[in-house]
């Protein structure tokens, strides 16, 4: 493990969301816990219904009832943010914590202009002057790569292009300078054309403002380019979390191994080229033991019988009995 | 009625004895769908369809269950007249809910009366449902000048309320019917403008869902054959309405009841000789200023309680089976 | 903006003449009007005199001509039961009719607004749930049994208001009007809450559901993810993206609210032209039912127009600026 000395400044420990429904609790997320540095890119991988984004609303507290966090900790450098009134996270959201939603083009309110919206953004979180506040957005409009944010700045949303929307959003959730910005998905909806600029803005801009990101992607092209760490989810659960190169390199969860055999990667041979037998199980129906058993290659006798805690290896850790000397009998390493 | 829950479109349930291979009974599957489990875990739909039974069975059999023949003129006695509920008569006979001005009992006459509502609101849905269906049918399937001329004319009537296009229709029957006719065709009369009234959402929805099953390949392939395409249209676009159609059937009847009432508290609806609900509440009002309450308010509570449980029915049903209304 | 509008106005000159159409047929084709006109004492020859007067022998278009540039001057003939001109007739009792419509939809819109917004914002508390079980009764109540409930509990049982008519009135002008006088303004509020109440209840269904919608758009969850207040998401943002569509349907609530009054004038025997009306079709009096349905017409496009108007004024994506080009 690498040294943590300084706190960190995001910690999720055990985190638990469930969904009642009337055929019973589903849980979207269970016993996941990681953290996130300082400046720091995590990616979040895993196929969709991984409970990816249920984490990025669970972080900031917008989970729709009747969702809710049914047990472990939100810490913000050190202090407990998941059971605070609605009042005190209101006022972390945005300006502590920043959030960028999947569909720019539904993400705007399209009865205002882009220039209220963040002027209102703006005074939110600070106590500048109503032309002062225009000035700024002005100035985050240009720097999101807005030509003419002058007059721009005066126009709705729907004068904008998707990509174009994205950039006003990137500003929106930038615009009181946010330690962490949680973007799910940011370029899910948008051209492939575009996909690629609009990421490499998020990096440099939460990058130039110092603030971390916790990038929730099912792309993993997207995750190698531009996280620092990454971690994979499958069925609510963490199955590994480690440096981007490790995991991508050397993955060892034999679901992020045939996660990244699914991926074609130039320079490499096509006859590698995977795929996953099987799909992710519904919620309502997570089998017992290590969700991913049943389309496991490698299973043996106790993934059907007990779930697996995430183990260290090396920088990573992972959730596989394979990594459980005990278990395993240490032959077990890929 | 067919099981309502093997239309439903949010049915996932499945049955153990499906899973064993068996397959289950209706009415094992009605037990095991969404909308019974819907339905047993309302007790305000439990109650109201309570409600609408007893109504039902009432009006069915009011010739035997009403302790009065209220149109049987022997036994009307007019010294019995405004005999307050639960209070003595003249005769000494008792009156549960009190008699009217002719010594009519209240109760009984709700109870006939619940019946010439009824028997109007069924009879209107089932015009209104016919009307509409066949014209939404039309219209989705032909298209072109048709389906706009009739969608037009939705348009135009649905900006007018129901209750004015009724009145006109009724107007317009009685200004060209002969006079001696229309004290037996005024009930028909009253089917036909509360029908012409409220087909206009049945065609919509039927319209909707026909323009989108048309272009499936079955019916293309069905022209090949030789079959009409109407007709397979027909079998096919049906069941995909059913649920929509219920829940518009539903609320339409809570709505063709309250025409009646209101048309025949106007005065241009059913005669006071044979009263419906809408008729008693009218004959009653004039007695309102003197003290007799009785007269108006039990037949109005009779018809606000039939008309609130049918439209919590409709409620209900719309929720469970959520089709795409609006 | 220019464009828009034409095609609106010429939307509406259809839809008063298909209901001209319907009108004029309920002269021609319902009953006989000659026959309604002179009685039956009148020869065959007087018949057929009359008839080539007023051209009924003329071809259909010139006869639906005639009618169309009759109507558009208020000229509806003579009412067969009060042999007076229909114009005359109408314009006596429509004060007291738009008056009557204008405080129930004051009433209507005012409590209708506030409650949806307040239910929507409260869904999950008992008193949200209360009103919404209470507007499930005001939507089933027949509004003529409101009327008589109201009669019997404030008129005849607590003798707070009176229970038929409009009170004194005041002439002002053309106008006799009932807002100036204390017996005018009491004898209004039982009229208005009747009238007002069907509307209220649907509109308090409408803004909630509408707002429900609104709250769980995107760019609501986003304004929460931005820190914004309550206030600022609820009243600035979701308020105003629920009105878009709610301006639509309530304005033709509104409008219909003049054709309900039908019900509402003869619960209280308010002397307007719902009542009028209502008497002219158990008279078969043709003219008068022509002419009340041509009026309701021309409220009904009217209202549409300011609908669109407002609509045009709320919702920026339906003002297309000609000179900002759209950037790509």
């Amino acid at each position: 493990m690498s040294s943590a000395v300084k706190t960190p400044l995001l910690q999720v420990r055990n985190l638990r969301v469930e969904f009642p429904t009337r055929r019973g609790v589903l849980t979207a997320v269970d016993d996941l816990s990681f953290d996130i540095h300082e400046g720091e890119v995590l990616g979040v991988v895993g196929e969709s219904g991984a409970g990816k984004s249920m984490t990025g609303t669970a972080v900031i507290g917008l989970l729709e009832p009747p969702g809710r966090i049914a047990g472990g900790e939100v810490l913000l450098r050190g202090r407990r943010i998941d059971n605070l009134p609605y009042e005190e996270l209101r006022r972390i959201r945005g300006k502590e914590i920043g959030m960028i939603f999947q569909d720019p083009l539904t993400s705007l309110n399209p009865l205002y202009t882009v220039g209220r919206q963040l002027v209102e953004t703006i005074r939110t979180h600070s106590d500048l002057s109503e032309g002062r506040a225009k000035a700024r957005a002005v100035e985050l409009l240009a720097e999101v790569g807005i030509p003419a944010p002058e007059r721009r700045v005066n126009q709705y949303p729907h004068q904008f292009s998707g990509g174009m929307r994205q950039r006003v959003v990137i500003a929106l959730a930038l615009c009181a300078n946010p330690r962490l910005v949680i973007a799910d998905e940011p370029t899910t909806a948008l051209d492939v054309s575009i996909q690629a600029q609009i990421i490499s803005l998020l990096k440099r801009l939460c990058s130039e403002h110092g603030a971390a990101v916790m990038l929730i992607t099912h792309d993993m092209g997207v995750i190698a380019e531009t996280a620092d760490r990454v971690a994979v989810m499958y069925a609510g659960r963490l199955a590994e979390i480690g440096p981007v190169k490790d995991v991508v390199k050397h993955a060892r969860h034999p679901y992020t191994h045939g996660l990244m055999g699914s991926i074609p990667i130039v320079g490499q041979d096509l006859d590698r080229l995977t795929q996953i037998d099987g799909s992710m199980p519904r919620l309502s129906e997570i089998p017992p033991g290590c969700p991913f058993h049943p389309r496991c290659p490698r299973v043996f006798e106790p993934c059907d019988q007990e779930r697996p805690d995430p183990i260290p290896v090396e920088n990573s850790e992972v959730a596989c009995w394979l990594y459980d000397d005990k278990r395993s009998g240490g032959g077990g390493h890929g | 009625m067919s099981v309502p829950g093997r239309n439903s479109p949010t049915s996932v349930a499945r049955h153990p004895a499906e899973r064993a291979g068996r397959p289950p009974s209706a009415l094992a599957r009605l037990r095991d769908s969404d909308l019974w489990y819907s339905f047993t875990r309302s007790p305000i739909t439990v109650i109201s369809a309570l409600i609408v039974l007893l109504f039902f069975l009432g009006a069915l059999f009011a010739p035997w269950i009403a302790p009065y023949n209220p149109f049987d003129p022997a036994s009307l006695n007019l010294m019995d007249g405004f005999t307050p509920p639960m209070g003595e008569a003249f005769s000494g006979n008792s009156y549960l809910l009190g008699t009217d001005d002719q010594g009519r009992d209240v109760l009984s006459a709700i109870l006939y009366g619940a019946r010439i509502s009824l028997f109007v609101g069924f009879c209107a849905v089932l015009f209104a449902m016919v009307l509409g269906i066949s014209l939404g049918l039309l219209a989705g399937y032909k298209g072109g000048w048709i389906d706009s001329l009739i969608m037009r004319i939705a348009d135009v009537q649905l900006s007018f309320p129901a209750i004015l296009v009724a009145l006109l229709i009724f107007g317009v029957a009685r200004a060209t019917l002969p006079r001696s006719f229309q004290e037996d065709m005024v009930i028909y009369v009253l089917i036909v403008a509360i029908g012409l009234s409220d087909w206009v959402q049945y065609a919509r929805t039927v319209r909707g869902t026909t323009m989108v099953e048309k272009n499936k390949e079955y019916v293309q392939a069905a022209r090949v054959i030789g079959v009409h395409p109407m007709l397979i249209m027909l079998r096919h676009v049906l069941p995909n309405v059913m649920g929509p159609v219920l829940v518009i059937a539903t609320i339409g009847l809570a709505l063709a009841i309250i025409a009646e009432a209101t048309l025949s508290f106007l005065g241009v609806g059913v005669p006071p000789t044979t009263p419906s609900l809408g008729t008693l509440i009218r004959i009653g009002n004039d007695y309102l200023f003197s003290g007799e309450w009785w007269i108006t308010l039990f037949p109005g509570l009779a018809l606000i309680l039939l008309a609130l449980s049918v439209n919590l029915l409709g409620d209900w049903l719309r929720d469970a089976l959520n089709p795409k209304l609006r | 903006m220019f464009a828009f509008l034409v095609r609106r106005l010429l939307q509406s000159i259809v839809v008063m003449l298909v209901v001209g159409l319907v009108a004029f047929s309920l002269f021609n084709f319902v009953g006989d009007p000659i026959h309604n006109m002179v009685g039956q004492e009148a020869t065959t020859e007087q018949r057929e005199e009359l008839r080539e007067q007023l051209g009924l022998n003329d071809p259909f278009p010139l006869q639906f001509a005639r009618f169309v540039a009759n109507a558009a001057q208020g000229e509806f003939g003579i009412s067969y039961r009060m042999a007076r001109p229909v114009d005359v007739v109408i314009a006596e009792r429509l004060p007291a009719t738009l008056e009557l419509a204008f405080v129930s939809a004051f009433f209507a819109l005012f409590l209708g607004v506030s409650a949806g917004v307040y239910a929507a914002l409260n869904r999950y508390g008992w008193t949200s749930r209360l009103v919404m079980t209470i507007s499930l009764i005001g939507v089933s109540l027949p509004t003529f049994l409101i009327g008589i409930l109201l009669i019997w509990i404030f008129a005849v049982q607590l003798q707070w208001l009176p229970s038929f008519g409009r009170g004194d009135v005041v002439q002002v002008g053309a106008w006799r009007t009932g807002f100036l006088t204390e017996s005018g303004l009491r004898a209004l509020i039982l009229p208005a809450i009747t009238l007002g109440l069907f509307q209220l209840t649907l509109i308090m269904r409408l803004v909630r559901a509408e707002m429900l919608e609104v709250l769980r758009t995107d760019y609501i969850k986003f304004a929460r993810a931005r820190g914004l207040s309550n206030r600022a998401i609820n009243f600035g943002h979701a308020l105003k993206n629920t009105l878009v569509p709610v301006i639509t349907i309530t304005g033709l609530q509104l409008g219909s609210i003049i054709a309900f009054a039908i019900i509402t004038e003869t619960v209280f025997q308010w002397p307007g032209v719902g009542l009028l009306f209502i008497i002219a079709i158990q008279f078969v009096d043709i003219p008068v039912m022509a002419a009340y349905l041509m009026l309701i017409a021309l409220f009904f496009v009217v209202i549409n127009l300011i609908v669109d108007l407002l609509y045009y004024a709320v919702d920026p994506r339906l003002r297309v600026e000609a000179g900002s080009a759209r950037a790509h």
